[in-house]
């Protein structure tokens, strides 16, 4: 219904923006490809809400009391585990798909934080080795940029089976992006479209991938904790193969991740959400009896230290942040309102990483651009936002009486949906009822 | 010459001290029975002979090491390789040389589907015959085969080179045929000379990019 006149109804089949989106493909005959993640409501951690302590239960007093955030990640069978200072990560974030200083600011702001980082598509870059004190190599189907020296200067490598914004789908970097060192680093002309392959090139299956990760660790001495990443689809099996093929830690990317582009059908159709994987994760690592053996970083759509909070609840050991960081570094700044209204959106909507003319200079490899991004100041604002997350989370964990976070517990939670309850396990508000689970 | 059994040594130990040994260093290899990962990460010239079949992914990501494999090898033989020489006397399984870099692959016998897919630079020669999608997305570097190729060879081929002495079953998306030129003659007839193979150079066709892939457009969509 429209605010001025009240006798003009929208149709909640053919709302405004389907109506765009069908004149944009009448008028292009292509498919809408952007970055960002899944934009459609769905159901999140904030369906959930924690149980603070009271009388059967008592709380920690907040700056006394210990409250510890350390993570171990990859001492199953890597000679050199990941020790960081809090569980939340940075997600794999291409250079190419950003901007150099951008890869910078990420590295300096999780050193500060005492976090680690994520090299993606494209390779590793020496700023973004020298500026993260703990960086995380991955290791992708295109390896576009891989080579085994690099692999031996990561503190760990993340085999990427799939992406939470598009499983089962592969990269893409349209042209524009395609500048002369991107081009170099993965060796094709430039300006050209680059497709980065869906599937590994030399093997399939998880008999295979057994085999890989056996090769992986020769070459790099079984030093290297070895991370198996897929996108939220069925997760109770991906999980229970990926530590039969003998991952370290597996990374679950739920629907709502972010991408750097991807068509847009594939954002808002293909996949679960964060919610429901994390429990189906966990469950998986029960089963075998792995749990907190095999450790579990779950992404897509982490924005606060509630949602840390929550995930950490259901089971995971950490978390990784994509579009959250980059915000944090000033992506969606109203600084840069005007431009982003001069190229046909508004801060808060912009989603078109994939075009390469980004205000805040982030998803970009225009050099004019890309100055705008000051790795030293993007570096502090991301520390700061982590440590917020950080402080929120040891605040929910003190609550609810616990002296690290990893002993919050699903029984720590409620849910305030039916959709939430039965997704994650937890009984809905009020009753002891987990849909699907029986009870009364 | 060191001897390395693999009956009585892992292979963790064989990798140890191959990736440990120094330049010139002689090593030989037996008892493979067709394990995974053997030579993998070398990164010195350091001489490898293996006596026997071998598994996935035997001589990986090699760099500076020169390796001669006296069997057959599972799929991803020299996969990412960098640098260096691999040469096997019998077939190589699917995938041979993905991704690779640099170096030279020299595979006597024939190569299963997908040799050379996602090639980075690596030369290729291949003395009998290729199976299907070879030089699938092949990036840069020369692929020679000296038999037939399969079905779609090139596909979505990017800037590497193909050449091949026998029949081509089918060309991929955006393969086409071209003109051998000079200095394609004196490229071709050197791979021929470094990897031992007996051929003419104007035995052999050329194949490669018609690079009308390289930028998205919807007219071309039905090729996809
Ligand atoms: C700009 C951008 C580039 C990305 N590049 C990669 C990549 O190269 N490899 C990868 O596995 N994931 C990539 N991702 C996905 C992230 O690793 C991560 O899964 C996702 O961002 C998590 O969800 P969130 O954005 O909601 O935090 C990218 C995401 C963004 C936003």
């Amino acid at each position: 219904m429209s605010k001025d006149n009240p006798t003009l109804i929208e149709s909640a089949t053919f709302p405004r923006h389907v109506i765009a989106e069908i004149q944009r493909a009448a008028k292009t005959g292509i498919y809408d490809i952007r970055g960002f993640g899944a934009k459609r409501d769905i159901p999140t951690f904030d369906d959930l809400v924690f149980l603070g302590a009271s009388t059967s239960r008592y709380p920690l007093e907040g700056y006394r009391e210990k409250c510890t955030t350390e993570v171990i990640l990859g001492n199953r069978f890597a000679k050199n585990p990941i020790h960081l200072k809090t569980p939340i990560t940075i997600a794999g974030m291409s250079f190419g798909s950003l901007s150099a200083q951008a890869k910078e600011s990420l590295g300096r702001g999780a050193t500060i934080a005492g976090t680690s980082t994520t090299t993606g598509d494209g390779g590793m870059t020496p700023e973004e080795r020298g500026h993260s004190k703990t960086l995380v190599y991955q290791y992708l189907p295109s390896r576009y940029g891989m080579n085994p020296d690099d692999l031996r200067k990561a503190d760990a490598i993340e085999i990427v089976l799939g992406q939470g914004a598009k499983p089962g789908g592969g990269g893409m970097l349209l042209g524009q992006k395609i500048s002369p060192r991107v081009a170099q680093m993965r060796n094709l002309p430039e300006g050209i479209d680059q497709r980065s392959a869906c599937r590994h090139p030399d093997w399939t299956g998880p008999d295979d991938l057994e085999i890989k990760i056996q090769e992986l660790r020769e070459i790099t001495n079984w030093e290297k904790p070895i991370y198996v990443k897929v996108g939220a689809t069925r997760v109770f099996y991906d999980v229970t193969l990926a530590v039969k093929a003998g991952a370290d830690v597996v990374v679950v990317d739920g629907m709502q991740g972010g991408t750097a582009a991807t068509q847009d059908v594939f954002i808002e159709h293909v996949g679960i959400p964060t919610l429901p994987a994390v429990r189906m994760a966990v469950e998986a690592l029960q089963e075998m009896d792995m749990h907190r053996k095999v450790q579990l970083i779950v992404s897509g759509g982490i924005r606060s230290g509630a949602d840390v909070a929550k995930a950490l609840a259901l089971g995971a050991d950490a978390v990784s942040i994509g579009t959250a960081a980059l915000i944090a570094l000033g992506d969606q700044s109203p600084e840069f309102d005007d431009e982003y209204k001069a190229i046909g959106s508004a801060a808060g909507f912009w989603d078109d990483y994939q075009a390469g003319n980004d205000p805040a200079g982030i998803t970009t490899q225009d050099p004019e651009l890309a100055k705008r991004l000051d790795p030293i100041l993007g570096g502090r604002r991301l520390a700061n936002y982590i440590n917020v997350l950080t402080l929120e989370l040891q605040t929910l964990a003190r609550a609810c009486g616990k002296s690290h976070v990893h002993n919050l517990e699903p029984e720590d939670m409620v849910a305030l949906t039916m959709e939430a309850a039965a997704m994650a396990g937890v009984p809905l508000a009020g009753t002891d009822w987990i849909p699907g689970k029986g009870g009364i | 010459m060191t001897e390395i059994n693999l009956d009585k040594s892992s292979v963790r130990d064989l990798n140890v001290e191959l990736q440990g040994g120094s330049s010139g260093d002689k090593f030989s290899v037996n008892n493979t029975v067709g394990k995974h990962a053997l030579s993998v990460g070398l990164t010195t010239a350091v001489n490898v002979e293996i006596n026997g079949h071998v598994g996935y992914y035997c001589a990986g990501m090699n760099q500076q090491a020169n390796i001669v494999i006296n069997g057959n090898a599972g799929p991803g033989l020299a996969e990412n390789m960098m640098s260096g020489e691999v040469r096997i006397t019998g077939n190589a399984s699917q995938y041979a040389a993905a991704t690779a870099h640099g170096g030279l692959l020299v595979i006597e016998g024939d190569s299963s589907s997908r040799c050379g897919i996602s090639m980075k630079g690596v030369n290729i020669v291949v003395g009998g015959s290729i199976g299907h999608m070879s030089a699938f997305m092949a990036q840069s570097g020369c692929l020679v085969v000296c038999g037939d190729a399969g079905d779609a060879l090139g596909d979505s081929i990017y800037e590497a080179k193909i050449y091949v002495r026998g029949n081509v079953k089918s060309l991929g998306t955006d393969c086409i045929e071209k003109e051998m030129r000079d200095e394609h003659k004196a490229e071709l007839k050197e791979l021929l000379m470094q990897s031992k193979m007996n051929h003419g150079v104007e035995e052999f066709r050329r194949y490669g990019s018609a690079r009308k892939l390289y930028n998205f457009d919807i007219d071309q969509v039905d090729d996809y």
